[in-house]
């Protein structure tokens, strides 16, 4: 028996035409269901966008995301990914005051490393799977972060 | 050609073949009334409230089996249709819904009669559209006809600005469309019909669950066949009334809340359910892990989303109803009829032991009783259409239905209000039928304006009011599980049903004896004006039997036996 709230990643393609985003983020609240994370942007030399929606449920719920997912006049396909590499980016922006170094060392640790240097504040980014990134997240809290922000998933199928 | 959006709206419906748009106008669609105006190929029929001609529009289309169009303006126009809308949504009535917006260069500036109404629409349609250049309007117009009456029909809703119906391009209608996200699955796969009718002839108390999906799919005739040549006994949901007639003798009745006794045991009785374009709804389950626990489910929908969403399906087919079901009939020969006389014996007594009944036994008329009395004076004659309520559970119970698209009810969305208008564009649609709608003290007033509708076309829609001076299946409720705490539905203030539809120019009659009931009927018959006929009935009759909400289908509240004197 899998999880009854197990995560899951769904890969949809879309027409890229207006209102599609309100049109899956819709069904996704109009019938219940969790988005944790959503990214979208547009496949290149297409009319196409694709989305990764990371969300959660029983089997039965993500079969119904799926199907409803496909009702949806300009979605081609959808995704129910179980073999696939993912990725996720995140933002950390840290006083200058802080060890530099231990963080510049944890940074390259999760594929990241300094992007920018200001007066009061650094900015790093990192890169890796969605749980690495929030590995990541936990390690650097010592480290007084100021803001971060998260990319949300990315995924193809293997 | 070069026209303008609005004359390209006028071109489209009649490259539809439309011959009946309802419709309200205003400020934002002004430029389409204005070519309807100089149009002769198509009636509009105007209705006096925009949720009226959507569910005007409903009616046609469910009578006839064409897409309904309706027309309206932006704003408060847009919205008072939104109902009509989620109604058709529920039930899969293919419209087409025209609404007026605000000019583009206005379109996020709160303008007068301005609301996001495709963000409103996206819930409550199959598909929707801003059209924001009059060149994509031939594209458009035809792919909303398309999708609102392929795969699983449904309402689509073009929101038009005012500018681009005044916008000049070019219109070609006869452009191919290239739908590549949109390809409905119509045909059922050969192998798993196969392997379903060995599971037919396998087991032992089939039942066949007949849904609404079958009267959309055009596929009556051929379930009829298919229910004769196999012997298996037939539950009807509420949409599926009229599939097969009511004289058929392997029909059991309507199943569900208010469904019949034999019915809802054959459900819980019966080891493989069939399930033809119906969906499995919380009021025809009841509580679900018990609903028909130990069968095995063969589910043929067009809609895959419909299939596994609540039941388990062990035999899913996507497909067209019909094109399965004529797959079905051919391969029908590995099934053996008489197998199955001992589960139709079963059901017999089922429907021996608490058949669908009611008592005629106080000096008032029963509802029921004018439901039945209509069915033999008219029958087959009217077309029945209702509004949402105790009178719309009596229809469905207590009607001969002979035939498909003979009932139109709002069915998903329960929309008080439904039934007058609809039975105006009932009439519209099929003339040559008595227009008949069942409906109470409660929801007649929601929509009543409609009687300058009828009048004005000449539709003469019989309206039979169900008079009980009360909201009457919310009072049963309050009697059954909240202890007679009647909480304002104690109808007794109404108005003089008899001079409202006078004032508008119809024909209203008052009626307490059944003989006064037979009287008014011919008369409104014979007069062929809209009319109101208000009958006073029993005031505390409940609709029995009934499954209490979240109960099993097996555990039903019967109708009390009494003793014959």
């Amino acid at each position: 028996m899998q999880d009854e709230n197990a995560r899951r990643v769904i890969s949809v393609i879309v027409v890229n035409e207006a209102s599609v985003l309100s049109r899956i983020t819709d069904l996704f609240s109009g019938r219940g269901y969790n988005i944790t994370s959503l990214t979208v942007a547009p496949i290149p030399n297409s009319k196409y966008s694709r989305l990764t929606i990371v969300t959660s449920g029983s089997v039965r719920v993500i079969e119904q995301i799926t199907k409803q997912l496909h009702k949806l006049i300009p979605v081609l396909k959808v995704y129910e990914h179980a073999d696939l590499v993912e990725k996720e980016m995140a933002l950390v922006k840290f006083p200058v005051t802080e060890n530099i170094t231990d963080i510049n060392t944890l940074c390259a640790a999760y594929n990241g490393r300094i992007v920018n240097v200001g007066e009061n504040v650094i900015i790093v980014m990192v890169a890796d799977e969605p749980k690495r990134v929030e590995n990541f997240l936990n390690l650097i809290q010592r480290y007084n972060p100021k803001e971060i922000v998260r990319s949300g998933a990315v995924a193809l199928e293997r | 050609m070069q026209i303008n959006g609005a004359q390209m709206v006028i071109e489209a419906l009649i490259a539809e073949g439309v011959e009946t748009v309802f419709g309200y106008p205003g400020g934002a669609i002004m430029n389409v009334y204005d070519e309807i105006y100089k149009q002769k190929t198509f009636k509009h029929i105007l209705a006096r409230h925009e949720q009226a001609a959507i569910h005007a529009a409903e009616g046609y289309s469910k009578a006839s089996g064409k897409v309904g169009v309706a027309i309206i303006t932006s704003g408060p126009g847009f919205t008072n249709a939104v109902t009509g809308l989620a109604d058709a949504y529920m039930d899969s009535i293919p419209l087409v819904v025209i609404s007026g917006q605000v000019p583009m260069s206005l379109i996020g500036t709160d303008a007068f009669q301005e609301i996001d109404a495709v963000g409103i629409s996206r819930s409550c349609t199959k598909h929707n559209y801003l059209v924001t250049n009059a060149a994509d309007l031939p594209r458009i117009l035809k792919e909303a006809f398309y999708i609102a009456s392929s795969g699983r029909p449904g309402p689509v809703h073009v929101d038009i600005p005012k500018d681009v119906t005044a916008q000049i391009a070019e219109f070609d209608y006869s452009i191919e469309l290239d739908l590549e996200t949109y390809k409905p699955h119509t045909k059922g796969n050969p192998r798993q019909i196969k392997k379903v009718m060995e599971a037919i002839a396998n087991a032992r108390r089939p039942l066949f669950y007949l849904g609404g999906g079958i009267i959309n799919s055009n596929a009556s005739y051929e379930v009829r066949e298919l229910v004769k040549k196999t012997g298996i006994p037939a539950v009807e949901t509420f949409m599926a009334r009229g599939v097969l007639s009511h004289d058929d003798e392997l029909l059991i009745s309507m199943l569900g809340m208010h469904g019949s006794y034999a019915a809802n045991m054959a459900m819980s009785e019966t080891d493989l359910v069939i399930a033809l374009g119906a969906r499995f709804d919380d009021r025809v389950t009841g509580k679900l892990s018990e609903f028909a626990k130990n069968a095995g489910v063969v589910h043929v929908d067009i809609d895959p989303a419909s299939i596994s969403k609540l039941v388990n399906a062990d035999y899913p087919i996507v497909g067209d109803i019909k094109n399965v079901v004529c797959e079905m009939l051919e391969q029908s020969t590995v099934i053996k009829a008489e197998k199955y006389e001992p589960w139709r014996k079963t059901i017999r007594s089922f429907d021996e032991l608490h058949p669908l009944a009611y008592h005629d036994d106080t000096g008032n008329i029963k509802p029921q009783w004018v439901i039945q009395r209509v069915g033999q004076l008219l029958g087959d004659s009217a077309n029945i259409s209702t509004d949402v309520g105790q009178h719309q559970m009596w229809s469905a119970q207590f009607y001969p239905f002979s035939r498909p698209r003979q009932f139109i009810s709002s069915g998903g969305l329960g929309t008080m209000g439904f039934g007058f208008p609809a039975a105006i564009g009932v009439k519209a649609a099929s003339p040559e039928k008595i227009s008949i709608n069942f409906t109470g003290d409660g929801s007649i007033l929601m929509n009543c304006q409609e009687l300058m509708t009828a009048v004005e076309q000449k539709l003469p829609v019989i309206n039979i009011i169900l008079n009980n001076n009360y909201l009457g299946m919310v009072r049963q409720w309050q009697t059954l599980f909240y202890d007679k705490r009647y909480s304002e539905t104690d109808l007794s203030v109404q108005p003089d049903f008899v001079k409202l539809a006078e004032a508008f120019g119809g024909i209203g009659y008052r009626v307490k004896t059944k003989e006064e009931f037979d009287a008014a009927l011919k008369d409104a018959i014979e007069k062929n004006i809209v009319a109101f006929i208000d009958v006073a009935v029993e005031r505390l009759e409940d609709v029995m039997p009934m499954v209490p909400s979240g109960g099993s289908l097996y555990n039903m509240m019967l109708l009390e036996k009494k003793e014959k004197k």
